[in-house]
């Protein structure tokens, strides 16, 4: 099962509409509930982070019977320091996307926290990718 | 009436049943179909929350209720009813004349379920301080929203409440007061008033409980009018003593943020399955900021819109506000002698834990849903995706569903059958005897009686 989004950079209204389609899904395959969250939340600050920092991005959701594997691919200013935006609390976020209740430097480590692998490739000026398995 | 199909106390009358659709496009659970040209409905999807009833223009989905002669056998005949009740009647008449009506029409005590509230209060009180890790704690006193939790959201149950609803902490009130003055309690029958649908599941088949405490139960609209006719506005005898661990707090407890007020520092109320459906997705995936009590309620106006109201649901509100101002607040009675003697009653509020119940999967098994679900989504690309309900199935994706589960045909969809005989894959006489098989001959009949002849657009 392959299912495709397509992010737009900047507009927040539609942020979470990825993670709730790949969530009915995971329900209707009867995936176990904890494990659903610990996807779904993955998902969404990942869509987040392309919402707030890139132009524009797309998610690749690839469903099998014992994993999904999610890869979120954008244009947009790719991240310097991986090990650096991998900590808590560290953010480049704007004062206006802050303001808004986003960009509190907790989304990749939120990724980590709730993805069993995660890759991530990143080209300053270019864009990031973003890969993630989790298995059920 | 001829009961067909029966799910929980929800049943639908096949003599009455025009096959149209409404119930199923109301339905937040995707639960009702139409088959034969009757609505049918999925049991394991159901939640209660009587939206199809609201819906349907033929008045053929009801509920059942115990017989009020069924009170005759018990010496002490006790109606139970919410507060929201009260509110339904004009304000002309008194709450001693609506109480001396009760007892015109053969109950011989009275009690409003939301009293002494206190107890209730701080047993929900103590349960959110022994789980401060789990937050938000969701409220457990619509049976409509846990069944919903149950089915759809099963990652949020540890979130709720383990404590029971008003109308146990009623009838166990109800229960020692009269056993106080010297009742049995095989001479005592409790018969509860019920504003809805969903909770006469959860009295019957309680969720988190072995068994009923109650004896009967009553559709609140069918109590109305019995109270109507024998309601009289001369002078009555004072009835208010019976009322006198009623407080504010308890009677406004069933309206909307009548419990969040009370609980967590941050608090929300939602009403309305739909709202409430569209609060879960988000709280699921952690798109909500840190809250501390959440209200849920499957009805518009919380209970003052339950479906067995008669009353205009904001009118009842409002009366309801203003009844609530002549009442002391709970904490007032906190010294009360049932609020320090309720030991024995708080440990009965303690509810066993929920059971999730997940109703969405596709298949049993993992890899065969995966295949169906593949299967679906190759068989919408043909629907048209308007969600014309023609075929049976409330949307394009549910029929697709159906489908894969051996449910539903392709020659279900109007369209595809419309696009067959086009390409003259199917005759004409097959294509109308398939409709003609889904919605029933009479589909096909003129009929003046049918609707929108009589003027029901808006």
């Amino acid at each position: 099962m392959n299912l495709e989004f397509e992010i737009a950079g900047g507009d927040f209204t539609k942020a979470g509409y990825a993670s709730s389609q790949v969530k009915k899904m995971l329900k209707q395959l009867g995936v176990e509930a904890h494990c659903i969250k610990n996807i779904v939340i993955a998902l969404y600050e990942a869509e987040v982070n392309v919402v707030a920092h890139a132009y524009e991005g797309q998610i690749l959701v690839h469903i099998e019977s014992d994993k999904i594997t999610t890869k979120i691919i954008d244009k947009g200013p790719g991240i310097p320091d991986i090990e650096q935006a991998m900590q808590e609390g560290y953010s480049t976020a704007s004062k206006k996307v802050r303001e808004m209740g986003f960009g509190a430097g907790m989304g990749l480590p939120n990724i980590k926290k709730n993805t069993d692998k995660l890759q991530i490739q990143s080209k300053v000026d270019e864009g990031t990718t973003v890969e993630m398995v989790n298995y059920f | 009436m001829a009961p067909a199909r029966t799910y929980h106390a929800l049943t639908i009358d096949e003599d009455k049943c025009i096959g149209c659709t409404h119930c199923m496009k109301a339905c937040p659970t995707e639960a009702i179909r139409v088959i034969n040209g009757l609505a049918e409905i999925w049991s394991a999807r159901c939640v209660d929350c009587g939206h199809c009833m609201r819906a349907c223009p033929e008045k053929a989905i009801y509920v059942e209720q115990d017989d009020l002669q069924n009170a005759k056998a018990f010496k002490y005949r006790v109606v139970l009813f919410p507060a929201v009740m009260i509110g339904q009647f004009p304000e002309k008449y008194t709450e001693d004349q609506i109480y001396a009506a009760l007892l015109k029409i053969g109950f011989t005590h009275v009690f409003e379920v939301e009293q002494p509230i206190g107890v209730l209060k701080s047993s929900i009180r103590q349960y959110c301080r022994t789980t401060e890790n789990i937050k938000p704690h969701i409220s457990t006193f619509c049976p409509a929203i846990v069944r919903l939790i149950q089915i759809k959201y099963p990652s949020l149950i540890d979130n709720m409440i383990q404590r029971k609803a008003p109308h146990d902490l009623g009838a166990h009130f109800a229960i020692n007061e009269l056993k106080k003055q010297g009742a049995n309690e095989d001479e005592i029958g409790l018969f509860y008033v019920t504003p809805c649908n969903a909770k006469i599941t959860s009295v019957k088949s309680p969720v988190g409980e072995k068994e009923s405490i109650v004896d009967g139960i009553i559709n609140m609209n069918t109590l109305y009018n019995r109270v109507m006719q024998a309601i009289d506005d001369k002078e009555v005898p004072d009835t208010s003593s019976q009322r006198q661990n009623l407080t504010r707090d308890g009677i406004l407890w069933s309206l909307t943020r009548g419990e969040s007020v009370h609980f967590g520092e941050r608090s929300m109320a939602i009403d309305g399955i739909h709202n409430v459906i569209r609060f879960l997705e988000r709280l699921e995936n952690e798109e909500v900021p840190d809250i501390d009590f959440l209200e849920l309620r499957a009805c518009d106006q919380s209970c003052a819109g339950g479906i067995m109201m008669t009353g205009n649901r904001f009118l009842t509100v409002e009366r309801l506000e203003s009844r609530a101002k002549r009442y002391p607040p709970a904490w007032k009675l906190q010294q009360s002698d049932p609020v320090k003697n309720s030991k024995e009653i708080k440990q009965k509020l303690v509810a066993d834990k929920i059971v999730p119940r997940p109703a969405f999967s596709l298949d049993k098994d993992r890899v065969r849903a995966l295949e169906k679900m593949n299967k679906a989504q190759r068989i919408i690309c043909f629907l048209p995706g308007i969600d014309c309900g023609a075929c049976g199935a409330p949307n394009c994706q549910a029929l697709a569903e159906d489908m894969v589960n051996g449910r539903a045909k392709m020659s279900d969809c109007i369209f595809l059958q419309q696009m067959w005989e086009d390409e003259g894959r199917i005759s004409t006489d097959k294509a109308f005897r398939n409709v003609e098989k889904k919605w029933g001959e009479k589909r096909f009949q003129a009929d003046c009686n049918k609707r929108g002849k009589r003027n029901e657009g808006f």
